[in-house]
């Protein structure tokens, strides 16, 4: 199915990868290599992370208008991040390794992602209205939970939980590089080995029970692997809400109705061109300092609504 | 054997089903009629796992329904729904070959392509197999739907009104197939006719609960009809089959 468009979407990843790494460049490449390689591959993870929680969510959901973000995986991260950091104290919270933070993080946010959507998520028939309403509540409850904690820490140790409270695909957190890629690969394998599980989830709870599939199982098996991958992105770039859905939307017009085992790698591919290829052009060519995520959001936004609205009168 | 055992079953405050127990023999046809609400589809949907048991047992053969794994049991029973969940992009031919899928999970060998086009064929699909789904007419749809459950190849097959939308003569040829299957078959139906002629033992209920259980002969009477229906028809008896005048 579709080699050819995957082909020309790899091709033009390559074509932003090398803009990336070799515009605008001032000083001597072995500096300016390396700096720039570390960017490139947080890059990467996030536009491995991004649509690949995203599918697995929708096909689970069986919706395209949802996503771990709109959903409020990202809000939830950060304030977990908050809440750790106010109930530790932020000098502790910052002695522990990298590697410690990054770890209490993902396990927190898979427990509390198990408590708060598993149960929303299990029922068999599902209202979209209802589990978009239940996303934007608790998106806005943990913001504010988020920014009342914030106010509550010292200013001092404010400064930890900013850094990671809003999108930035400038400055990137390198040094949690290692620690994402690993724990990326390993929530990616499992994303990759479900995809025929998720073909046939897409079918229905019925279809799919029918065919010997568990839903309910695999609803949670989804939530694990979606908590660690939104965990890796949002640590690594911080949230960026409408990225999986404009990535995601885009992927289903270029490969229609095409398996997961398609659809998966295209919306990486497409993820990727926007994020390297989209950082490429308003960072070094038209050097705006519009974040790139501004104008994502802004184009996932529009996409959203155009959903909600095609939905709405269907 | 499908053996149904003290099975009640309850929503909200209701009472869908209650204290329902049933053998339905291996091999055959077995139908299930009775009014609106009557629980069948609920009680179809519990044999195939479809919602979770609440009180009572099911057993398929040597499977208890709950305990077995649910691809175990997807090897040996295989259920259309009422309103089967809708996969508009899906083409025919992606859709039935979904019904090997719990043999091959995911990777399908020479032979489930066979299969694949072997049901294509006997169900008349050959034509229709490139199109999506969301471009066939309602009967067409049934057909392709059928047709998958088909290649699940499966010892029992429960159809909830597997002949909705369906023409005259879609509908004697599906259920003619069903009988020359020689599969386990249970079917729900509206059209007494149709389990009058073609299946072997009638299973009626009413306000979840079984009210008879035999051959057509002996369930299909104008007593039944008005017991169960609450409607005064007439029954002619042609070949030694019942048939209600409509
Ligand atoms: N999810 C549910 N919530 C509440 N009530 C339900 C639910 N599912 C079924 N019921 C009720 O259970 C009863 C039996 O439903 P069921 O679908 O089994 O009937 P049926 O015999 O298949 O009817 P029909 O011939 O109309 O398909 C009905 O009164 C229905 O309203
Ligand atoms: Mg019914």
């Amino acid at each position: 199915m579709y080699p050819r468009r995957l082909i020309g979407l790899a091709a033009v990843l390559a074509i932003c990868v090398a803009g990336y790494m070799t515009l605008g460049a001032q000083g001597s490449w072995g500096f300016v290599l390396p700096f720039r390689g570390a960017k490139l591959a947080a890059l990467l993870l996030v536009a491995l992370a991004v649509p690949t929680s995203t599918v697995l969510f929708q096909t689970i959901t069986q919706n395209r208008i949802l996503t771990p973000s709109i959903m409020g995986f990202d809000a939830l991260y950060v304030l977990i991040l908050t809440a750790l950091i106010f109930v530790l104290g932020g000098q502790e919270y910052v002695r522990l390794p990298v590697i410690g933070q990054f770890v209490l993080n993902v396990g927190l946010l898979m427990g509390a992602a198990l408590v708060l959507f598993g149960t929303l998520l299990s029922q068999a028939r599902q209202d979209i209205m209802r589990m978009i309403l239940t996303g934007i509540i608790f998106g806005v409850l943990f913001r504010a939970v988020t920014g009342f904690l914030q106010r509550m820490i010292d200013p001092n140790e404010y400064a930890v939980v900013q850094v990671n409270s809003y999108a930035r695909f400038g400055r990137i957190e390198t040094d949690l590089l290692l620690i994402a890629a690993v724990l990326a690969g390993i929530a990616l394998a499992f994303a990759w080995r479900m995809r025929h599980r998720l073909d046939v989830l897409e079918l229905g709870h019925d279809t799919a029970t029918n065919l010997g599939e568990t839903p309910q199982r695999a609803t949670l098996q989804v939530l694990v692997i979606v908590a660690a991958l939104v965990s890796v992105s949002t640590a690594l770039v911080g949230p960026i809400v409408f990225l999986g859905l404009l990535v995601v939307s885009l992927a289903h017009q270029v490969t229609p109705a095409a398996r997961h085992a398609v659809l998966l790698p295209c919306a990486v591919l497409i993820c990727a061109i926007t994020l390297i290829g989209g950082q490429t052009v308003l960072e070094r060519v038209l050097a705006l300092s519009t974040p790139l995520s501004v104008v994502i959001d802004l184009l996932g936004g529009a996409v959203f609504l155009g959903l909600l609205l095609k939905g709405m009168s269907r | 054997m499908i053996k149904v055992s003290h099975v009640t079953h309850r929503i909200g405050g209701a009472t869908i089903l209650s204290d329902v127990s049933v053998e339905l023999a291996a091999g055959g046809v077995t139908a299930l009629i009775g009014p609106n609400g009557a629980g069948k589809s609920t009680l179809l949907s519990l044999i195939a796992r479809l919602i979770p048991l609440q009180s009572g047992s099911i057993t398929v053969d040597d499977l208890t329904i709950g305990a077995c794994p649910s691809d175990v049991l997807a090897r040996k029973l295989a259920i259309l729904p009422q309103s089967a969940d809708a996969a508009p992009r899906l083409t025919v031919r992606d859709l039935v070959s979904f019904g090997r899928y719990p043999y091959h999970k995911g990777r399908g060998t020479e032979e489930d392509a066979q299969i694949v086009a072997q049901t294509l064929h006997r169900f008349g699909l050959n034509d229709l197999a490139g199109r999506q789904l969301d471009t066939l007419s309602g009967g067409q749809r049934q057909r392709a739907q059928v047709a998958m459950i088909h290649a699940q190849s499966t010892d029992y097959v429960l159809l909830d009104e597997p002949l909705n939308n369906l023409d005259i003569a879609a509908s004697r040829s599906l259920m003619r197939m069903l009988r020359a299957l020689g599969r386990t078959v249970v079917i729900v139906l509206h059209d007494i006719n149709y389990a009058s002629s073609y299946a072997d033992q009638i299973v009626a209920m009413k306000d979840g609960r079984i009210h008879a259980v035999g051959t057509p002969a002996d369930v299909v009477t104008e007593d039944l009809l008005a017991d169960v229906f609450g409607t005064r028809a007439t029954v002619h008896q042609i070949d030694g089959r019942p048939l209600v005048q409509v």
